[in-house]
């Protein structure tokens, strides 16, 4: 790890020196010991702060519909595949864009740690190789990376970068025998009560604080459909049938775009199953359209665009 | 002050026995989450280390409250909810929530505009907060004019002494709590010197970290420096921050309505969303992150002192904890104290 953070570090001091970015946004350490955090680097004599670990889990891709300027973007698979999403939706300016791409091993998610440890807190971190080592107030634990990464990253098939401009580190094998849709099968296979039982409970967890909006790379709509007053699309409050309209409407709006980042599921501060809705979208999109998120700069996003042969079983006559 | 003692079955014998003559409200696990709710029989109250994710702030002020309804084919009559008398007991809230009861009672229950949904929740509810043995990292309540002991805003506090909970009275409404029940005994001397050790344990625990005197000085003419410009940078503008905030109390009020019938609803609002300030005329005097941001900080630690001698903060931490790119106000502060 600390290889790879000085690679990034030499990589972004270059980028500085060609006069090739005003602006880097990669990953610091965070204030809590489990946290890397969002870092913007302006200057040549800040490229230090560049770290690169298992907890640099946001999509940094969300800040770039929000930045102008010439950019350096330190980006992960999934990172790499958001900015793909965004080149087919003409939000990147890809001249003044240079992607510093960094084969993955999958991030480790916050919560499997905290139960593992049950109540003890930690309050120093190591990282090796393959697994963390978490002291905290008379305790040391050793938890392999393997078994605590988020569900999105163990069953993820793109972990190195699909298109970068400078790669750090050598490329990560992909997990090409994992069945990602495994989940969504599973669930499919449940009765209609225990699916919309299952919709309910997540529908009441959540608050709509839109982190999981927010943390999207593909909802950079100037205005969401749910704050719109004018005209009044949904009823702004947490009554149940609200939040559930406001959670179809936005895996409906993301679909064929979602890249399964994991950012929505990461953000959500309530535990609200935010995957299995995007999911069977994404598993629905790729059946019927052929289509996979975030791939070939190419490709146009299955719903911005039709073929006369496109699915139309639905319509009936 | 005076202390009581009384053993934890004992106290939670009562809590359940109550749920028929009043509403009790604790900390409950749902689904591997801690959440404060309204107590159901079969309900199993956990105090645990952590304090819970959302804060009491649904208890006394809901995201959707009905303020009243309406139907347009009776012009002129409206609905209020009913104002009940019914006793309510909120149990199990960390100092830190408790002590949010006081910055809101600055706003709802304030001389200028006192909130009658408000008073009626806050009248009738007995706060009795349980002290943090164990003070997480993320907590800094100890800057904040709070810490893991301080009994502002609860009516009793209670002190973990394993069994047992040493029962300090801090107001009169939990004085006759405490005189209504046989439960509860006179401490004693070795169970004083036990809560000492406790207290001032824990109190260490919470190590120094913002110094809010300092950051006002630097707010009172810090409108316009240039400190906002970065503070701001990697901030996504959700709600977490301000919806897990034990006093962040902006809201908004909406109308829904079904055919000729409707309600009029206050629900929270978020000084970090865009569409707050948005005026009708389409313009929006805090148009990027910075002002949001600012606005927030200015509002906790500068506007709410000036109005009311007192931060809008308790140092409870759940923003620390669950802001999704861990940016953290304690730094925020101490980036605002050296600027
Ligand atoms: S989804 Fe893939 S690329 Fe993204 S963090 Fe997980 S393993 Fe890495
Ligand atoms: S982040 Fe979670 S709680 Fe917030 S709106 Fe999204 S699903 Fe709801
Ligand atoms: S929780 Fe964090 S990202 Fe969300 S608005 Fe608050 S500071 Fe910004
Ligand atoms: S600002 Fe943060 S630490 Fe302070 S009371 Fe609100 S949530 Fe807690």
């Amino acid at each position: 790890m600390e290889n790879l953070s000085k690679e990034i570090r030499e990589a972004v001091k270059k980028l500085f020196e060609e006069d090739k970015v005003d602006l880097v946004i990669g990953f610091e350490n965070g204030s809590l010991p489990l946290k890397a955090t969002p870092c913007f680097i302006r200057n040549i004599d800040d490229i230090d702060r560049l770290v690169w670990n298992s907890r640099c889990e946001n999509n940094l891709a969300v800040y770039l519909t929000k930045n102008k300027g010439k950019i350096g973007i330190v980006a992960k698979g999934c990172d790499s595949r958001a900015i793909v999403g965004l080149m087919q939706e003409n939000q990147i300016d890809r001249e003044n864009l240079v992607i510093i791409g960094i084969p993955c091993g999958g991030m480790v998610d916050q919560k499997k740690i905290e139960k593992s440890l049950q109540e003890k807190e930690p309050l120093e971190v190591k990282e090796n190789h393959d697994s963390l080592v978490i002291k905290g107030n008379g305790f040391e634990e050793t938890l392999k990376i393997s078994d605590i990464l988020y569900d999105n990253c163990m069953s993820c098939k793109h972990r190195n970068p699909v298109i970068h401009d400078v790669l750090i580190g050598e490329p990560v094998e992909e997990q090409d025998d994992v069945d990602e849709f495994a989940g969504v099968k599973a669930f499919e296979e449940k009765s209609s009560d225990e699916r919309w039982d299952h919709f309910v409970k997540q529908g009441e967890k959540c608050i709509r604080c839109y982190a999981c909006r927010n943390a999207c790379p593909f909802c950079f709509c100037e205005e969401c459909s749910v704050d719109s007053s004018q005209p009044q699309w949904f009823g702004k409050s947490i009554a149940l049938s609200d939040t559930q309209v406001f959670h179809l409407m936005r895996s409906f709006h993301i679909a064929g775009r979602c890249v399964d980042c994991g950012a929505c599921v990461r953000a959500c501060p309530m535990d609200v199953d935010l995957r299995f809705f995007n999911k069977k979208i994404e598993k629905d999109v790729r059946e019927l359209f052929s289509h996979e998120a975030g791939i070939d700069p190419e490709a146009a996003p299955p719903l911005n665009t039709y073929n006369t042969d496109d699915y139309d079983d639905f319509i009936k006559s | 002050m005076k202390e009581m003692i009384i053993k934890k079955d004992a106290l939670m014998n009562l809590l359940t026995g109550r749920a028929d003559d009043c509403q009790v409200f604790a900390p409950v696990e749902v689904e591997g989450s801690l959440v404060i709710k309204e107590i159901q029989p079969g309900d199993e109250i956990t105090i645990s280390s952590m304090n819970t994710k959302a804060s009491i702030k649904e208890t006394f002020f809901p995201q959707r409250e009905r303020l009243f309804s309406y139907d347009l084919s009776k012009p002129g009559e409206m609905k209020e909810p009913p104002f009940s008398d019914r006793k309510r007991i909120v149990f199990g809230i960390r100092p830190c929530d408790a002590k949010s009861l006081t910055v809101f009672d600055c706003v709802f229950k304030g001389k200028d505009y006192p909130d009658p949904y408000y008073i009626d929740k806050r009248d009738n509810t007995i706060v009795i907060a349980v002290g943090c043995n164990e003070p997480s990292t993320t907590c800094f309540c100890s800057d904040t004019g709070a810490g893991p002991f301080s009994t502002d805003g609860a009516d009793l506090l209670l002190v973990d002494l394993d069994g047992s909970y040493l029962v300090r009275v801090v107001t009169e409404k939990g004085e006759s709590f405490v005189n209504e029940n046989t439960a509860f005994t006179e401490a004693g001397q070795q169970q004083a010197e036990t809560r000492d050790a406790i207290v001032d344990k824990a109190t260490k625990a919470v190590h120094a970290q913002v110094n809010p005197d300092k950051v006002k000085k630097k707010l009172d003419d810090g409108f316009d420096s240039n400190v906002w410009d970065i503070i701001h940078e990697k901030c996504i503008g959700c709600g977490t921050c301000t919806y897990l905030c034990p006093t962040c109390h902006c809201f908004d009020i909406v109308d829904e309505t079904t055919g000729t019938t409707g309600e009029r609803l206050r629900i929270w609002d978020s000084c970090m969303y865009p569409f707050f300030t948005l005026h009708a005329s389409g313009g929006n005097p805090r148009k990027t992150g910075k002002e949001r941001m600012r606005q927030r900080v200015m509002h906790k630690f500068k506007y709410f002192v000036d109005n009311n001698e007192m931060v809008a903060c308790t140092g409870c931490g759940r923003c620390v904890k669950y802001c999704p790119v861990n940016l953290d106000i304690r730094e925020i502060l101490k980036q605002i104290e050296v600027s």
